[in-house]
Formats: C-alpha cells, sequence, structure tokens
C-alpha cells in the first residue's frame, strides 16, 4: 500500500504540474476537475507522440480529452512499461479507431498513416499502404478491421514476440517496443 | 489513490458514531434468530461447499477470458437495473461494520441473518445459469466496490434517519429482504472471517480450505486487476477492498506476522522488479555505439545499420580473440620469457641494427617490430617459462587453435540463432499493419529523435511500397536475357583480369625481393598490396555498372553483385596465398642451406677455440652476430600485416577521398557551376552496405588466416574496427545521402554470416595446410627444433600428464576409434536434416491449410452477409 501511495503522491504531482491554477492539492471533497487536452499534450512523454490527441481522448471519461485525475492515472497505468499486453491490446486498438466506431476502417488507416509519416507519402502511396493492411489484417472480408482482426495481427508481431509484457526495454530509442510510456 | 481514498475513509468514521446507537436494537432479534439458525445450521454446510464448487467454475470460466469489452458493456446495461438495490446494500454493510466493531456477541447474531441472506441468494442462483454465474460474479464485484462512498455517504443519512424514527425491526426486516441481491458471498467470507477470528478452534479442515480459496481468489484479483481494462475508479476500489480482506484473513489464520510477512513479500518483489529493470537499461546502455547506430538508423534505413551492427559484432569477436591471444601469448612472453637481446632470435642481427629504429623500416614492420613479441619468430621453444612454469609452446598452438575453434563455434551459433529468428518471424503476412501500427516508439520523448523516427518510418514505407511495386511489375523480354549473359561475360573477364594481374604483380615482386628490396621504389615494394587494394576499389564499381545491364529485381541484383565482388575478392586472396607459398619454399631452401652454413660456423667456431685454449671459458659471442635461417614464419606474418595495413590505407583514403572531398565539392561548388551539382550528375555518394561489408568479411579473413603467425593481427583489426566505426559513422552521416533503392540482401543477416563463414573455412584452410605440413624454422619461433607444430601436444602429454593418460590419448586417437565416430556424426548430422527438412514440410502444409481455411471463412462470412441482406430485403417486400 505505501508503495502505491507514493507513486500516486508522484503521479497526483504529475498532473498538478501540469495545470497548478485547476488542481488542488486537497482531494477530500471529490472535486470534479479535468485538464483539458492542451495541457495534458505538453507531457514529455506525450508531445512527441503522432497519436498523443487520440490517446488523450481514449483514456478521458467525456471522449473530448479532458482528464480527470482518475483517468490521468488509468493513461499511465495502461500505457507503463509493465502493463499486459492484453491491456495494451484493448487500448491500442481504440487509439487507432479514429471515429470510434469499434472498427478500424480505411478512413483510420490513412489518418494513422498521415500521423506516423507526417503526411509525407503521396496519395497513392497512402491508398496503397492502406490496401494491402486492410487486405493482409482484414479476415472477415467485411473491408475494415475488427478487435479480433487487430488482436490477431498485433499477437503476431515480431516486436511483441520479442518483448512481451514482463521484459523491460531500453529507455530511449531502443528496439521499438510497441505500447510502453516511461515509466513513473 | 489516496486522493480517493482519504474521504472514504473519513465518511466510514462518521458511519460508525451514526450507527453505535442502532445495534442495540439488535439484541431482541437476535434470540428469535438463534433458533432459526440452528435449524439451517446442517444446510449451511451444504451450501457452502456448493458455493465453493461455483465459485471455482466461475473463475474457471474467467480465466478463459471472454473479451473484457464485452464484459463491460454487459455491466453497463446491468449497473442502471441494479443502482436501486445499491441503497439497501449500503445499509446492510454498515452494520456489518458497525457489528464487527462491537463484539464478539453481535457477531455472532449476525451472522445468523446472513445466513438467512445466503439461503435467499443461492436460490436465485439456482435459477441462473451458467454465464449467469459469470456474470453474477463480475457485478458482485461491481457492486461491492464501485459504489462503496456512494453507499457509505446513504447510509449515514438513512441512519440518521431512522434512528429519529425508531422504526428499527423494520429495518432489519429490510436487510434480510434485499439480501437477495448478489453480493453475498464477500459477505459470507468476511463472516467466516470473522468466525475464525472468533473461534478459530471450531473451524474445520473443509472451512479452512473455502477460506484459503477464498483469499486466494482475491489475490489472483489482486494480480490481474492491472490488467482490466477499467476505470481507475473501479479498480482502486477493488484492490483496497480486496487487500483489507487479504490482510484481515492472514492475520486470522493465525499466520503469526502474516501481514507483515506478506507486506515484506511485495515490497520484496516490488524492489526485484525495478532492480530487473534497471539492470536492463544499465545493460542496454553498456551496448557501444548504440545511439549512434540508431542515429544512423533513422536517417538511412535499417539496410545501413545493419552494417554498423555486423561491424559491432565483429569488433566484439575480434575483442575475444585479442583477449586470447593478448592474455596468454603476448603478455606472457613478454613478462616472463627472456628478454630481449638474450638470445639471437630475440635481437636484430648487426646487419639490421643501424636502420632497425627507422620509421620507414618500422612502418614495415621490420627492424625492432619483427623481433619483438609482434610475431612469430621471437618466440622461444622453451617448454615452460618464468616461476608459473607457464607452458608456452603449448600456450601458442592452443591458443592458435582456440581462435579458430571460437571463430567457427561463434559464426554458427550466430547463424542458428538467425535461423531460428527468422523461422519465427518469417511469416510476413502483416507487413503493412506492423509497420502501421507498431513501428511507433512509445519512449520517444526527444524531438530530434522524434524527428528521426518520423523520418525512418517513412522510409520503411517507402521501402515496402517499392517491394511491392516491383514484384507486381514482371516483363520478359529476350532482350533481357541476352544482356544477362553479356553482362556474366564481362564480369569473368573482369575476374580473370584481375586474377592474372595480382599474379603478375606478385611473380615481379619475387624477382624485386631476389634482388633485394633496397634497390627499388615505394611503389615496387609495396605493389602487391596495392594492387590488390586498387582492384578492391574499382572493380565492384565496375560491376556495378555492368550489373545496370542486367534489369534484375533489385534484391537478386544486390546478391549478384555481392556474389561477384565474393569471387574477385576471394581470386585475389588466393592468388596472393598461393605468390606466398611460393615464396615459402623458397625460403625453406634458403633455410636448408643457411642451416648447413651454420653447423660448420658452429664447428669452426668450437673449433677456434678449443685450438686457442682448452680450458678457457668458451668465447661469447653476442646473439645479434650469429647467424641465422629466414623465419618463413614471421615472414608470412608480416606479408598479413603489410597488407591489412595498406587495406586500412586504402579504405580510409577512399572514405575520404571519395566521400567527403566530393561531398565538399559537390557542395561548395554548386554555387558557382552550370549545372545543378547536387541533384545532377556528381551528387553525393550513397552508402554501399554490401561492398563494405564485404571488405569487413575479407579483412576477417585475413586475420584469421595470418593470426597464428603474428599474434598482434587481432590487436591491430581491433585498431582498425574502432576507427572504421566512428570514420564511418561520421561520414555517412555527413557525406551521405540515404539510398534511393534501399534493399537488404536478405532478410536476414544470414546471407552475410553464410559468406563469413566460407570465408573463415577458406581462410583457415591454408593455415592449417601450413601448420601440419610444413616444418617449423629450426631457429625461431616457439616450435623449433621439431618436426611438426603439433608435435607439442605430445611432448606435453608424454611429459606433464600420468602415463595412462598418453595411453588412453594414443587409443582415442586411433583411426580405428575415430573413423566409426566420424562415422556416426555424419548418420546424425544426415538424420536431424531429414527430419527438420520433414518438420519444415509440415509447416508448410500447415500454413496451406490455414490460408484456405481463412479463405473459406471469408467466403462463409460473405455469404452470410448476403443472405441477411436477402432475407431482409423479402421481408420488406412481405410486409409491403
Amino acid at each position: 500500500m505505501t508503495n502505491a501511495d507514493s507513486s500516486s503522491f508522484r503521479l497526483h504531482g504529475r498532473y498538478r504540474e501540469l495545470a497548478p491554477h485547476l488542481v488542488p492539492l486537497d482531494y477530500t471533497n471529490n472535486p470534479d476537475i479535468r485538464v483539458p487536452p492542451t495541457l495534458i499534450v505538453t507531457m514529455p512523454e506525450l508531445k512527441e507522440n503522432p497519436f498523443r490527441d487520440r490517446i488523450v481522448e481514449t483514456f478521458s471519461e467525456d471522449g473530448h480529452g479532458n482528464l480527470s485525475f482518475n483517468d490521468f492515472v488509468d493513461m499511465f497505468s495502461a500505457l507503463c512499461e509493465t502493463s499486459p499486453r492484453e491491456l495494451k491490446t484493448i487500448y491500442a486498438f481504440k487509439i487507432y479507431d479514429f471515429n470510434r466506431d469499434n472498427f478500424i476502417c480505411k478512413e483510420d488507416l490513412k489518418k494513422t498513416l498521415n500521423k506516423l509519416t507526417k503526411g509525407e507519402l503521396s496519395p497513392e502511396e497512402v491508398l496503397l499502404v492502406c490496401d494491402k493492411s486492410m487486405e493482409e489484417a482484414d479476415l472477415d472480408g467485411d473491408s475494415k478491421l475488427s478487435f479480433s482482426d487487430f488482436e490477431n495481427m498485433v499477437s503476431k508481431a515480431p516486436d511483441f514476440l520479442r518483448y512481451g509484457s514482463t521484459s523491460s526495454t531500453t529507455k530511449r530509442g531502443g528496439k521499438s517496443t510497441w505500447l510502453p510510456l516511461h515509466n513513473i | 489513490m489516496t486522493g480517493r481514498c482519504g474521504p472514504v475513509a473519513v465518511d466510514i468514521g462518521l458511519d460508525f458514531e451514526g450507527e453505535e446507537i442502532e445495534v442495540s436494537t439488535f439484541q431482541e432479534e437476535r434470540e428469535r434468530e438463534r433458533h432459526r439458525a440452528k435449524r439451517s445450521d446442517s444446510d449451511r454446510e451444504r451450501r457452502k461447499r456448493g458455493n465453493g464448487r461455483r465459485k471455482r467454475a466461475s473463475r474457471a470460466e474467467e480465466g478463459k477470458g471472454e473479451s473484457q469489452a464485452r464484459h463491460d458493456r454487459r455491466e453497463k446495461g446491468r449497473r442502471k437495473r441494479t443502482r436501486r438495490d445499491q441503497d439497501d446494500k449500503g445499509r446492510k454493510r454498515d452494520e456489518e461494520v458497525q457489528a464487527k466493531i462491537k463484539s464478539g456477541k453481535s457477531a455472532k447474531t449476525r451472522k445468523h441473518i446472513k445466513y438467512e441472506k445466503k439461503r435467499k441468494m443461492e436460490e436465485k442462483l439456482e435459477v441462473e445459469e451458467g454465464e449467469g454465474e459469470e456474470r453474477h460474479a463480475k457485478r458482485k464485484r461491481k457492486h461491492g466496490s464501485a459504489n462503496k462512498e456512494e453507499r457509505d455517504e446513504d447510509g449515514r443519512k438513512r441512519t440518521v434517519k431512522e434512528k429519529a424514527q425508531g422504526v428499527k425491526r423494520k429495518k432489519h426486516k429490510k436487510v434480510v429482504e434485499t439480501s437477495s441481491e448478489p453480493s453475498e458471498e464477500e459477505d459470507n467470507d468476511e463472516e467466516d472471517n470473522e468466525e475464525v477470528e472468533v473461534r478459530p478452534e471450531s473451524l474445520s479442515s473443509e472451512e479452512l480450505e473455502k477460506l484459503k480459496e477464498a483469499v486466494d481468489e482475491r489475490k489472483k484479483l489482486i494480480q490481474v486487476l492491472r490488467g482490466k481494462p477499467w476505470p481507475m475508479k473501479k479498480k482502486c476500489v477493488t484492490l483496497w477492498e480486496s487487500q483489507e480482506f487479504v490482510e484481515k484473513y492472514e492475520g486470522a489464520l493465525g499466520k503469526g506476522k502474516g501481514r507483515k510477512l506478506y507486506a515484506y513479500k511485495v515490497m520484496m518483489t516490488k524492489k526485484w522488479m525495478k532492480f530487473q529493470r534497471d539492470f536492463e537499461n544499465f545493460k542496454t546502455a553498456c551496448i557501444p555505439w548504440e545511439m549512434k547506430i540508431k542515429e544512423i538508423e533513422s536517417h538511412f534505413g535499417s539496410s545501413v545499420a545493419s552494417y554498423f551492427i555486423f561491424l559491432r559484432w565483429m569488433y566484439g569477436i575480434n575483442m575475444i580473440l585479442f583477449c586470447l591471444t593478448f592474455g596468454l601469448v603476448m603478455v606472457p612472453e613478454a613478462l616472463m620469457g627472456r628478454p630481449y637481446g638474450t638470445i639471437p632470435r630475440k635481437t636484430v642481427p648487426r646487419a639490421e641494427a643501424t636502420s632497425a629504429m627507422d620509421f620507414a623500416v618500422l612502418w614495415d614492420f621490420g627492424g625492432y617490430a619483427q623481433y619483438s613479441v609482434l610475431f612469430y619468430g621471437y618466440y622461444n621453444n622453451q617448454r615452460a617459462i618464468g616461476w608459473l612454469k607457464f607452458r608456452m609452446p603449448l600456450s601458442y598452438f592452443l591458443v592458435g587453435v582456440g581462435t579458430v575453434a571460437y571463430s567457427y563455434m561463434v559464426v554458427i551459433r550466430t547463424m542458428a540463432r538467425n535461423a531460428n529468428e527468422s523461422g519465427v518471424g518469417d511469416d510476413n503476412s502483416f507487413n503493412f499493419n506492423w509497420k502501421m501500427f507498431t513501428s511507433w516508439d512509445y519512449l520517444i520523448g526527444n524531438p530530434e529523435t522524434a524527428d528521426n523516427k518520423f523520418a525512418s518510418i517513412t522510409t520503411s514505407f517507402k521501402e515496402a511500397i517499392l517491394e511491392e511495386q516491383e514484384s507486381r511489375k514482371d516483363d520478359n523480354i529476350h532482350l533481357t536475357r541476352f544482356l544477362r549473359v553479356l553482362a556474366n561475360f564481362l564480369v569473368l573477364c573482369c575476374l580473370a583480369g584481375s586474377g592474372y594481374l595480382i599474379y603478375f604483380v606478385v611473380r615481379r615482386s619475387q624477382k624485386f625481393a631476389l634482388d633485394g628490396l633496397e634497390n627499388h621504389s615505394w611503389w615496387e615494394r609495396n605493389e602487391v598490396n596495392m594492387v590488390m587494394s586498387l582492384l578492391g576499389m574499382f572493380c565492384p564499381m565496375l560491376f556495378d555498372v555492368i550489373s545496370a545491364l542486367e534489369n534484375y529485381h533489385p534484391r537478386v541484383a544486390l546478391q549478384w553483385q555481392l556474389g561477384r565482388i565474393f569471387a574477385l575478392f576471394l581470386g585475389n586472396l588466393y592468388t596472393f596465398i598461393i605468390a606466398l607459398m611460393d615464396e615459402i619454399n623458397l625460403k625453406r631452401e634458403e633455410e636448408k642451406i643457411i642451416k648447413f652454413n651454420i653447423t660448420t660456423w658452429e664447428a669452426s667456431l668450437y673449433n677456434g677455440t678449443v685450438s686457442e685454449n682448452s680450458t678457457a671459458p668458451p668465447v661469447t659471442i653476442q646473439p645479434a652476430d650469429v647467424p641465422r635461417g629466414p623465419c618463413w614464419e614471421t615472414m608470412v606474418g608480416q606479408e598479413f600485416v603489410r597488407l591489412i595495413i595498406s587495406d586500412t590505407m586504402t579504405t580510409y583514403i577512399t572514405l575520404l577521398i571519395g566521400d567527403f572531398l566530393r561531398a565538399v565539392l559537390v557542395r561548395f561548388l554548386n554555387y558557382c557551376w552550370c549545372w545543378d551539382l547536387e541533384a545532377g550528375f556528381p551528387s553525393y555518394s550513397e552508402f554501399d552496405v554490401s561492398g563494405n561489408v564485404l571488405g569487413l568479411i575479407f579483412n576477417q579473413g585475413m586475420i584469421w588466416m595470418g593470426a597464428f603467425y603474428a599474434p598482434c593481427l587481432p590487436a591491430l583489426n581491433i585498431l582498425r574496427l574502432h576507427v572504421s566505426m566512428y570514420l564511418q559513422c561520421w561520414a555517412v552521416m555527413c557525406c551521405n545521402v540515404p539510398q534511393e533503392r534501399v534493399f537488404k540482401a536478405s532478410g536476414s543477416n544470414n546471407f552475410y554470416m553464410a559468406m563469413l563463414l566460407v570465408i573463415l573455412f577458406l581462410s583457415t584452410l591454408p593455415a592449417i595446410y601450413t601448420i601440419v605440413t610444413i616444418p617449423p624454422s629450426f631457429d625461431c619461433g616457439p616450435f623449433s627444433g621439431k618436426q611438426h607444430m603439433f608435435d607439442v601436444i605430445q611432448e606435453t602429454l608424454e611429459l606433464d600428464f600420468p602415463a595412462w593418460f598418453g595411453k588412453v590419448f594414443s587409443y582415442a586417437s586411433n583411426p580405428g576409434l575415430v573413423l566409426p565416430f566420424i562415422l556416426l556424426m555424419v548418420l546424425a548430422i544426415y538424420y536431424l536434416q531429414s527430419t527438420s527438412k520433414s518438420y519444415k514440410e509440415a509447416n508448410v502444409e500447415l500454413k496451406k491449410k490455414l490460408q484456405t481455411q481463412n479463405e473459406e471463412n471469408k467466403k462463409k462470412n460473405k455469404l452470410a452477409a448476403l443472405k441477411a441482406q436477402m432475407d431482409q430485403e423479402e421481408a420488406r417486400k412481405a410486409s409491403s
């Protein structure tokens, strides 16, 4: 319990750091406080991430990226490197599902790709890649990826095989691990 | 978490105060309840058991794991329905807490109420089936947790109200009624728990088992809690409750310092995890040049980075080789062997003494360098040296064998590992998806690294796209076939020409050597090395031009190119070795003459001294004056060292001129030139991965070949690799542009590894040949005076080991034993190979099956969708 306490204190510190004028130190009255996404994405862990907006949106309860402290803790626990692979898969699917229809459709793929490459691929190339991805992973032929398709695909990823949920990873610029944030 | 839990604790505190009075009203009820409870006691036992079973079943189902998302949805739907009950539950809870605080007596009575409740609950449970149970378990957990605060709040308000009204009995009944709500198991557990606390001796073993199970379940829940996609609020409360329960139970079971032990264990596991993580980080931090390589990878793609990784790997191997030769051969000889100048082989001859310190001589590894631990000839044939009785000749021989054996082992092991990895990962079915979803490194927090990552991801996508497009286009024209034949013909011409050139040059150099090197210019003295280096530099370019004729798929083209360069290098190396063999034979002829001369010289010397004065001590002759044979081993070592040096120099100079100067010119002349130099003809150079890798491989081959005769070679190679690492990293980052066509020679590194293995074999072949067949020089090196170099083993066996060991060894090395053993190994290899082949076939079959199944599924799904559509339309028609 003491360990959890200290880390949650630290987390709360981080949370408060983002918006000192919004977040009180004292939580005894359960104040309903939410930090807007524009402040959340300034965290060093998210600052450079191309999917930062999506991550914040996924973990916020209202879906607009406003994070309460609970959501904040949620995000950290899901993204930290020791969190189990299944959990990461679930949240990753949510992150990549831009339009929140519980399927990753071609539009989602396009958005993902453009975020990953900063739009440096030509439209034809983007189309080709999206078509190929869809062709590869879509097992039920409905031209969109369901969660089971996604899970199946991700579970076979070589990085996943080598860097399972328990193995810790390099700090920065190591072999591409899949979804870990800095462990706090 | 603390922020949340703080207020809850306060609320509970208030609750206690509020309900203090209420409890006293239970007294009347208790007497009545006790009678009923007695009746139901036997029932209880049975049901408890049933409960346990059910729990186990539900846990198993949970374990199987229906998708969490579904649970969530289901739960959400249920939440509304059950919210009504929560008030009541809250009341009941408050009672529990309060009752516990009260006394053992009140607890006992409350227990009876609980039995009542449980009975009802079980009735309900029996109605629900299979899945229902699981759902129930989930819901229970949820209710037990998520709304605790709310509950507490409610409870407080309510109790105050009721106190005022004074309708206690009514309230009590209410509790009993609402107990059908499924949170009973938990309550039961808690209650049982309490029972233990009160009378542990009355606990049957069965109950104990059940308790243990319950607590184990909680513990498990705590463990897997992280993996649940629940909101933090829920997780937090569940964790909190479970922990409380577990702690209480463990203390209650009389496990002594159960709580402390538990806390200690938790702390230790956390510390251990943290240590492991730190250690991993430390290990990765210890990998040299990791950041440099990553940086290059992000700018130039994985293929260029693979060269540098290969370079680093090579560096590691050479480090081991260096440690072996340095630690077991050079240092012992330098420290414990006879010092310089004591014996002829350790002294510069009188004739060379004047120029022995000249830089030109030292640069050629003559003079003092030649008569030092760097070369074979310096070592003495004394069996044991120093106070350690270090067996120097034996050590020299074993290190020579050991370096080769170690290299074989490492190369083969790496190949096997690569094969394994590619065996797992050769399933390339999700290439694009993996690139899309798993390529971002979530650990990046540095803007520059992020930029690099973006660049590298884009590059990798372009690679994949290009490959895709390449695989799509196919045009088969007769012209290309003709061109390919022509290209191969041209390449063969090149190879033959370069072979002849080297042979010619080596022959000429032998003539020069006979004349005496001093009479010739620098170029004539270094002709062989320079020609070899220049050929190695320009022929690949020529091949590259020729391969443009062929119009192959880039990967195939790369493989052809590599094969050709390989053939070129190999031809050059072997021509060089053949020339060297000629020279060895010449030296041995010379040696015979000198040996004869020396015996006469010695005889004359001996006779002379004897004739002068038979009693006086023999005249001491300076070791520098003693005539000596041409130590062919040192000559071979020197040749290799010179080759390595000239090769290294050429590489660096090419790098500086070809890359750096070109880049500078292109960059700065571009301001005053008539066409665009950067985009047009000269442009910046690309990094030539294949050529560099091959250069590295051949360099290593030369090391393996020459290391026996020049123990300094691994050290030199380390120096070279170290400098190349920095120089090439810098050159790549500063003067090269990323390749337009980025293709690896193959998916794994095994292509290069296979080349390395071939080179290893081909380079150990001549080394072993010379060691086994040519007798060592009579006056230099650790094996002088022996018939063969490997005689040192026999000598050691005879002198250092007991007699029986030598006997056993001689029996074991009997051909009658060795041949069957080799036969057995061959058979084993054959067997293993055939089994692996059959496994591979089975694998392919299974893959095919999977694919067809997937396709069938697709078809089925499509059909089903179509059918559903038709049905819908029909229904619409019918309705209209």
